[in-house]
């Protein structure tokens, strides 16, 4: 062997190699991004071009005189063609500038992060919550199928995930705000404010989450290095949870990625029940305000959200499943050696 | 002639195992017969309502739930139960023209993306591009262009429930047209029209029923979603996400009018989950014998 | 001495209402450091007997319905499962027969060799380390690939790396469930000789099962024919090789194509093994013997040819009576 016959030593080149390999895998990644967050802003952008009326109008107010509607197109560009418009609002974009909002002349940008952090908080610690019940709950009803706790268990999680949020947050909202007593049922005025939200996100995340989970978990339960792992004498729990939970971790992984880009964006309807400003509700209402910067920015964000969220589950994969990982390293190798025979030849 | 006759018999036996392994799971029939009667229910039940979903009745507001409403009235004075039972039509029409436009134009693009190769690289990317905005944004973003109504908010879900179906149908196809079967239909000399009617439809079918009955799922809440938010069908139309989102106000005292129409659409969409859920294990290959 | 004893081990698998009888009735003897053939088609029911030994039966479906099976003397039918974990990997030890699916992919394979040392001794995680890199060498992998995952491996190197999870802890019986059927013939052979070697090094008995009679003649110094659920003979090498007694063994022995001889068609046995949910009355070979007679309609007896040859089956008694 090229790198000596000691372990150490080996161990070490081994992991030096492998951190190049999962930096080759990222730097991939993201190229591969580039072109969707160039698709995402070019439609995004083709949409809010497409609308019918006059910005000016939404900017103005309904009695603006024609003087002030030529004025305003000239500020704002809005008689230039589509592709000019389209590359100056790039160019914006590239710099951090996603445009003004017509409504408070404020930096669209920064109306974003106004809200941003309220959404976010609400995206993450909802999927935290359905991680934990979900993943517990799936592992169980998994281990035990045919059990009761399995079969109340695919009921309730079938239930979650036909459930619309706003009808749950409501229902929520009546029990504990309303009957009980107990919990406010809106605004964002301290911790005890976000418990419903949270709760109401949460456990339709941990719905989907669970049955994720438990079919994975049923997958991989069958397989023969589960036997092998008995074979040897090991307990039945830590037959789960380090040969089978580990094995059907890319699935769950996948749909907790999936999970949170909905709640960035999908929280609207949670948003409005209990009036929490996040940035979901701030694009509808910019929507009737005909505040086409704002949805142009607000959805952009999202949408760039979303593309890192996918990218580091993409990253974990490689973590959790060596072979991801060798299939990304792997391919190069063998293209290089494809390119070198061709040019032999 | 002989061999016609046989591959019918064959298609046939199929389909009637499939129904036969369907049959056997309680939840997935539990999930049709509710199906069929919330059909039955929205089509006929308007009909012998002796109430007019529209009729305002000011002397009548507000009613909880009684022998004369059943579900109670609400702050029209409207019956509750009709409405819901209209309201039940435009889901279910709402629904099937989505998921059934989305299901042929995604597997026509999958289609073309895997038949193709050219095409391929376009497509696929714009699939990319349609998924990496959550659907909820995404229709949000075009009824914004189109403007808020029914058919613009038909138009949005048809369009972003369209790319799983052409992802779907790519792959489905990529690893049908290897196998030897398909060599020895064009060896034998079928058109690529008929080799894509004949042979790969059915056999890419099972995976797109099965994203079709959850595909429909995701249309319901999604529309009901999207008209809670007002970007759907528009007042005073008795969509059940729009009387839901009437009812927001009356909800600390009347909560009847509120949770009553949500209670449609869970119902409804628990069904369809049932009957999805169902389908995924007896179309499911691995587990035939 | 006998260091595992099977008596009268059954066991049914339920499926749906059918019940089968996978095992029926066997009896089998091991004694120290030797190695006995289990020999039958697929579907004899040589894996469910092995299983049944480990204590990992499948329940449900499967379940032990009576018998015992003796280790030293200890019924391990009656151990709880806290007991059977310390034999499980320690006394008695498994080989399954598809090396591609039987390692974590997750997990190296050196982690994969330690864990099994650190759940029967008590040393450090250094000391078990440096011992599953000896087991790596062992079975003639550099010890280096301590780090790499069995993706990296080929299917005879993962044949190896499970060998090594099956001896770290110097079992006392080692059962192999076929395993060579997966892999190709001359990673067959390699496997099969190291098996072999080790085996004698270390003195582990050995329940090797297998279809293939060639690899029962190079390992193995007992023979049990099984069929149907049952075991229809045994005996040492020699009386199973030399003078077969059971049609169906026979049966085996003629379908193993000779080159000496040129012949027109492979022998084989005519028909199919009974369906093992509806076995019929009397011998279960019956259907497909050609000797078969009105008696065979009745269960078979067993006859004892010498010390270590067993027939089950009357015809055999029929020619002893006549001696």
């Amino acid at each position: 062997m090229l790198h000596g016959g000691n372990p150490v030593q080996h161990k070490l080149y081994m992991e030096i190699e492998e951190g190049k390999q999962v930096l080759r895998y990222i730097a991939k990644r993201i190229l591969m991004m580039l072109p969707i967050l160039f698709g995402i802003t070019v439609i995004v952008f083709t949409l809010m071009y497409i609308t019918p009326g006059d910005p000016a109008y939404a900017i103005l107010g309904e009695n603006a005189t024609p003087e002030q509607v030529m004025e305003i197109h000239k500020e704002y560009g809005l008689d230039d063609p589509y592709l000019i418009r389209l590359g100056r609002y790039f160019a914006g974009v590239l710099q951090g500038d996603f445009g003004t909002s017509y409504k408070t002349g404020r930096p669209v940008f920064t109306e974003i992060m106004d809200r941003y952090p309220n959404t976010l908080k609400l995206a993450l610690l909802s999927t935290l919550l359905g991680v934990v019940i979900g993943v517990a709950a799936g592992i169980i009803a998994a281990v035990k199928q045919y059990s009761i706790f399995d079969r109340v268990g695919t009921i309730i999680s079938l239930f979650g995930v036909s459930a619309p949020s706003f009808w749950v947050a409501m229902v929520l909202v009546l029990l504990f705000s309303v009957k009980l007593k107990i919990l406010p049922a809106t605004g964002t005025y301290g911790p005890q404010y976000w418990i419903l939200p949270v709760f109401t996100l949460g456990l339709q995340a941990s719905t989907s989450i669970m049955r994720m989970t438990r079919s994975s978990m049923l997958e991989v339960i069958r397989q023969d290095y589960i036997r092998t792992s008995r074979a040897k004498g090991q307990s039945e729990w830590k037959t789960i949870m380090h040969h089978a939970f580990k094995n059907a971790q890319v699935p769950i992984v996948t749909i907790i990625g999936i999970r949170i880009c909905g709640f960035l964006a999908g929280a609207v309807l949670v948003e409005t029940v209990f009036a929490i400003p996040g940035l979901g509700k701030y694009i509808i209402d910019s929507v009737n305000f005909k505040d086409y910067p704002v949805v142009q920015g607000g959805v952009l964000w999202i949408g760039l959200n979303c593309i890192v969220i996918n990218l580091l589950v993409d990253i974990v994969y490689c973590f959790i499943d060596p072979r991801i990982k060798s299939m990304y390293s792997n391919k190069k190798k063998a293209a290089a050696v494809g390119t070198g025979g061709a040019s032999n030849g | 002639m002989a061999d016609s006759r046989n591959r019918k018999r064959k298609k046939t036996s199929q389909a009637a195992e499939i129904w036969k392994r369907l049959q056997k799971n309680r939840m997935a029939m539990a999930g049709l017969c509710t199906l069929i009667v919330i059909l039955l229910l929205s089509l006929f039940g308007p009909l012998l309502s002796p109430y007019d979903y529209a009729a305002q009745n000011f002397t009548d507001r507000l009613m909880f739930p009684c022998a004369s409403h059943l579900f109670g009235t609400d702050n029209f004075g409207r019956d509750i139960l009709t409405r819901i039972l209209v309201g039940g039509r435009y889901t279910l029409f709402i629904t099937f023209v989505c998921i059934t436009s989305a299901a042929i134009m995604g597997s026509a693009l999958g289609l073309l993306a895997a038949f193709y190769p050219k095409m391929d690289n376009i497509i696929m990317r714009l699939v990319d591009i349609l998924m990496g905005i959550p659907t909820m944004l995404m229709c949000v973003s075009i009824v914004a262009a189109l403007g808020s109504n029914m058919k613009n908010m038909m138009i949005a879900l048809a369009v972003t429930q369209s790319p799983e179906f052409a992802r779907i149908m790519r792959a489905q196809v990529l690893t049908i047209k290897d196998r030897e079967f398909m060599e020895a239909a064009s060896s034998i000399g079928c058109s690529n029209g008929r080799i894509i009617f004949r042979h790969i439809i059915p056999n890419a079918l099972a995976p797109i029923i099965v994203q079709y009955t959850l595909g429909a799922v995701s249309v319901i809440l999604m529309s009901a979603s999207l008209s809670f938010v007002g970007m759907g069908v528009q007042p005073p139309t008795p969509e059940w996400g729009l009387m839901i989102s009437a009812g927001r106000d009356y909800l600390r005292d009347y909560w009847h009018i509120a949770i009553i129409p949500g209670l449609a659409i869970v119902v409804t969409a628990f069904a369809l989950n049932m009957l999805g859920d169902g389908l995924r294990d007896a179309l499911d290959p691995r587990l035939k014998q | 001495m006998e260091l595992l004893e099977i008596k009268n081990l059954v066991v049914q698998y339920s499926v749906g209402r059918d019940v089968v009888q996978a095992v029926n009735g066997i009896s089998l003897t091991v004694k120290e450091g030797a190695t006995i053939g289990l020999v039958g088609e697929t579907g004899a029911g040589k894996t469910t007997t092995a299983l049944s030994v480990m204590g990992l039966v499948p329940n449900p479906p499967g379940k032990v319905k009576s018998g015992e099976i003796l280790l030293d003397g200890e019924d391990l039918l009656k151990k709880s499962n806290k007991e059977m974990r310390k034999i499980r990997g320690k006394d008695i030890a498994m080989i399954f027969q598809d090396p591609m699916t039987s390692l974590n992919p997750v997990m190296t394979v050196g982690e994969q060799i330690m864990e099994v040392i650190q759940l029967h001794e008590k040393i450090s995680r250094q000391d078990a380390q440096k011992k599953a890199c000896e087991m790596l060498e062992l079975v003639g992998i550099p010890g280096q690939r301590y780090g790499e995952y069995p993706h990296q491996f080929s299917g005879g190197m993962k044949q190896r790396v499970i060998i090594a999870i099956a001896l770290a802890c110097n079992p006392r019986l080692l059962i192999a469930d076929e395993p060579t059927t997966a892999l190709d013939v001359t990673i067959q052979a390699q496997v099969l000789d190291m098996m072999r070697r080790l085996k004698e090094t270390y003195k582990t008995a050995m329940i090797l099962i297998t279809h293939d009679l060639g690899v029962v003649a190079e390992v193995c110094d007992q023979v049990a024919i099984m069929y149907a659920g049952e075991i229809v003979e045994k005996g040492t090498l020699e009386d199973i090789y030399e003078s077969p007694r059971h049609p169906y063994t026979i049966g085996l022995f003629q379908s193993i194509p000779d080159l000496d001889v040129e012949s027109e068609r492979l022998n084989i046995i005519p028909g199919m093994m009974p369906d093992p949910a509806a076995l019929p009355e009397g011998c279960n070979f019956c259907e497909r013997c050609q000797h078969a007679t009105e008696q065979c309609k009745k269960q078979p007896p067993v006859v004892r040819l010498s010390d270590t040859h067993e027939v089950q089956c009357f015809l055999a008694q029929d020619e002893k009576g006549g001696e």
